[in-house]
């Protein structure tokens, strides 16, 4: 399999090789079905949105506190023994984690999950310091084994099939070619195992930072994420500021929102704790425990109180397992990080509007997204809200604001507008459209290479209207 | 979603907002629903001067040219009478989004009292004419296809399904995922047209593998969309918006 580079400036390039990839098409469409339906079968005797109601506001609240309770978080954090670190973007938590690890001259590091960690471009930082950093999620694994990003943020390795998987393990790790999974599973097990046992640094994410304990929780399934914050003798977690929750009784809501809907789990296998490093009556456990807040464009969105609804996000993923958009092109032709809905709607902050041009069109709008989004993310809204600033006048809080408006399309705008609001004109038109049907094009663009064209009516409907009602006393029209 | 609504009792008068798609490609549509509004003993006033509610340039980032559009048509319906929409598109596009357009303007006012009173046309059937039907029609299968608009948006999934079971001798069959976009989304269409097609490729085969040979929406987009791509294939399956699907059994 060759090794491709994705970029969000080729998304029309990158849709359509994935349009055309059956294979692709089949494992998304499958994994996708599946995950739907999980989804709804977990939930089916729950009062869904009362809880989505909950999240979101458990949300909002940290949200609308949300300086007050980083430091909250920092001051518990480190009484707790957690030494704490600022980043202002990802080259400067790349930097942080870096020195962590040389300071203890590490050569190797363990990774759990972590989507912040893959937004730094971490592994690649940390390989050039010398310094090897191996994924332990399996998915993660399977990526990082093919040279590759993670296609889904909670199922990486979603567009490999079986048979690419056994190639994968073949080649790189030379273990048989099989298609039996736990054969296969078995297998990266035993690899992993040894790595966790020699490694220097465990490097996991976040997926709540209790402010009131400075309690860091983790959600996981393979208890890569427990060996990789307790084996090694330093743990370092990476997340963005936005995970911060108020309270520990704000855990338990989010975490069942979060599992049903990312992979329709009553629980994970793993929910981790973490409190502190080693203490001195512990047998186990790190020595040390680091916490990097990670910026990278967070604190801007949080200025917009529109765009501020962004960072309720709590990663579960289910936005693009019910997109139709991300169902068919699969997740690394977004070329982004985060990919799908949440995607379009996070990455045109960390990366610009120039870059990510083609991602706020990316959708519909059905609306499916923001109908499942577990802390009820107005997304279409969002969505909308970029595509304003992208043809906007530059004017924004989105970089790169005002990068998509050409003056043709406002022209035709404006000329929307004109006729909209001046009836007479309007009506001459449209009854004008009718009369020259047969002169009008049967070609239009991109829409007739897989459709008919619409043909305009004869009379329009204020005309059938006007014909009706002046038949109407007699009743003549009524057959 | 817009919170579920206490439904008024049947008025005598209503305005039809009857959107330009409506207008320019399917008349036959508007005006079949406005048959099925006067049957029900309800005078339909028609506001010349309505075009379009604007929805195009507000999902496309205009909002200014929105905002103007969606103006011209808060002040076509100064009477207190409910507003009908046959389009779970445009009518979302009013009862949700025309607030959020005029919040803070001096236009606030008028434009919630407007959309408190916009109706998608099957959820005031439904809901509020409590209509029923006698069907004429020969026994028949048929799909349905609600707008996503429709069916989010507005909270409507049920309605459209509600008046077909009305009719005595067509049987509604569901198509496999019946609840996905079939891909038009307004300019989605024209700016994504490759991931459109996939989408409405996918939802053509869905309704014919159900072996129905007619489909009904709600919405015209849809139509546009799907019996667009059937009629490309030159597939028999034909499509229908449902006011004419209705009228036209049951008159």
């Amino acid at each position: 399999m060759s090794v491709e580079t994705f970029t969000p400036r080729e998304f029309h390039r990158q849709a359509h090789d994935a349009l055309g990839n059956p294979q692709i098409r089949a494992n998304f469409r499958k994994a996708m079905d599946g995950l739907m339906s999980k989804r709804s079968d977990v939930f089916s005797d729950w009062d869904l949105e009362t809880l989505r109601e909950l999240g979101a506001n458990i949300r909002l609240r940290a949200l609308a506190r949300l300086p007050d309770l980083l430091e909250q978080l920092e001051a518990n954090c480190q009484a707790n023994g957690i030494r704490v670190h600022w980043a202002e973007n990802g080259d400067e938590a790349c930097r942080i984690v870096r020195e962590i690890c040389q300071s203890h001259d590490a050569t190797s590091v363990i990774k759990g999950k972590s989507m912040v960690s893959e937004e730094m471009h971490l592994n690649a930082h940390l390989e050039k310091a010398g310094i090897e950093a191996l994924e332990s999620d399996l998915g993660e694994y399977l990526v990082q084994l093919n040279e590759q990003t993670p296609s889904h943020i909670i199922m990486p390795a979603i567009h490999l099939n079986t048979d690419e998987i056994s190639e994968i393990l073949h080649d790189k790790t030379g273990t048989e070619r099989s298609r039996d999974v736990d054969y296969m599973t078995a297998a990266a097990r035993s690899q992993l195992r040894e790595r966790f046992m020699a490694a220097d640094v465990g490097i996991s994410g976040v997926n709540f930072a209790v402010a009131e304990t400075g309690t860091l929780c983790l959600v996981e399934n393979e208890g890569n994420g427990r060996m990789t914050t307790t084996v090694p003798p330093v743990h370092i977690a990476v997340t963005g500021i936005e995970k911060v929750v108020e309270h520990l009784r704000d855990v338990p809501p989010l975490y069942a929102l979060l599992t049903r809907s990312a992979t329709g789990q009553h629980v994970t296998t793993y929910f981790n704790m973490i409190s502190g490093p080693r203490q001195p009556d512990e047998h186990d456990g790190p020595e040390e425990v680091h916490l990097v807040l990670v910026d990278s464009g967070r604190s801007a969105i949080y200025q917009d109180d529109e765009l501020l609804d962004t960072l309720r996000c709590i990663r579960c993923g289910a936005c693009m397992n019910h997109c139709p958009v991300y169902t068919r092109v699969g997740g690394h032709t977004y070329g982004t990080t985060y990919p799908g809905p949440i995607g379009s709607i996070l990455m045109p902050h960390m990366m610009g509007l120039e870059e990510t041009r083609d991602l706020p069109t990316a959708s519909s709008l059905c609306g499916a997204c923001g109908e499942v989004c577990p802390v009820k993310i107005p997304i279409p809204d969002l969505l909308v809200r970029l595509r304003r600033e992208s043809v906007g006048e530059g004017r924004g809080n989105v970089p790169g604001a005002g990068i998509k408006r050409s003056m043709k399309e406002v022209a035709a705008w404006k000329g929307f507008q004109w006729l909209a609001t001046h009836p007479r004109a309007w009506r001459g038109s449209t009854a004008l459209a009718g009369k020259l049907e047969a002169l009008l094009p049967t070609r239009l663009g991109p829409w007739t290479e897989y459709r008919s064209a619409p043909k305009p009516a004869k009379t329009s409907l204020h005309a059938l209207v006007k014909r009706h009602q002046t038949r109407k006393p007699d009743g003549e029209e009524r057959s | 979603m817009t919170p579920v609504k206490c439904y008024p009792a049947k008025p005598e008068r209503v305005y039809f907002f009857g959107t330009c798609l409506i207008d320019l490609f399917y008349p036959e549509a508007g005006l079949d629903g406005i048959r099925l509004l006067e049957r029900e003993g309800i005078e339909v006033v028609f506001p010349a001067d309505q075009t379009c509610c604007g929805q195009p340039a507000y999902t496309s980032g205009y909002q200014d040219e929105a905002r103007a559009v969606a103006a011209a048509q808060l002040a076509l319906f100064p009477e207190p009478w409910p507003i009908v929409v046959p389009s779970g598109s445009c009518g979302g596009m009013m009862r949700t989004h025309y607030p959020q357009l005029f919040a803070g303007s001096d236009r606030e006012d008028q434009a919630n009292e407007v959309a408190g009173r916009v109706f998608e046309l099957t959820e005031f059937l439904v809901h509020v004419c409590h209509l029923q039907l006698v069907d004429r029609g020969e026994p028949e299968t048929v799909a349905m296809h609600t707008s996503c608009s429709a069916r989010r948006e507005m909270g409507l999934a049920e309605t459209g399904p509600a008046l077909l079971a009305k009719l005595g001798q067509v049987t509604l069959v569901e198509q496999a995922r019946a609840s996905e976009c079939c891909g038009f989304g307004g300019t989605f269409a024209v700016r994504h047209p490759e991931v459109s097609a996939a989408m409405v490729e996918d939802k053509t085969q869905a309704i014919e593998a159900t072996g129905a040979e007619h489909f009904v929406t709600s919405d015209c987009g849809c139509l546009m969309n799907i019996a667009g791509r059937f009629e490309h294939q030159k597939k028999a399956v034909t499509g229908e918006h449902i006011a004419s699907y209705l009228w036209r059994r049951t008159s």
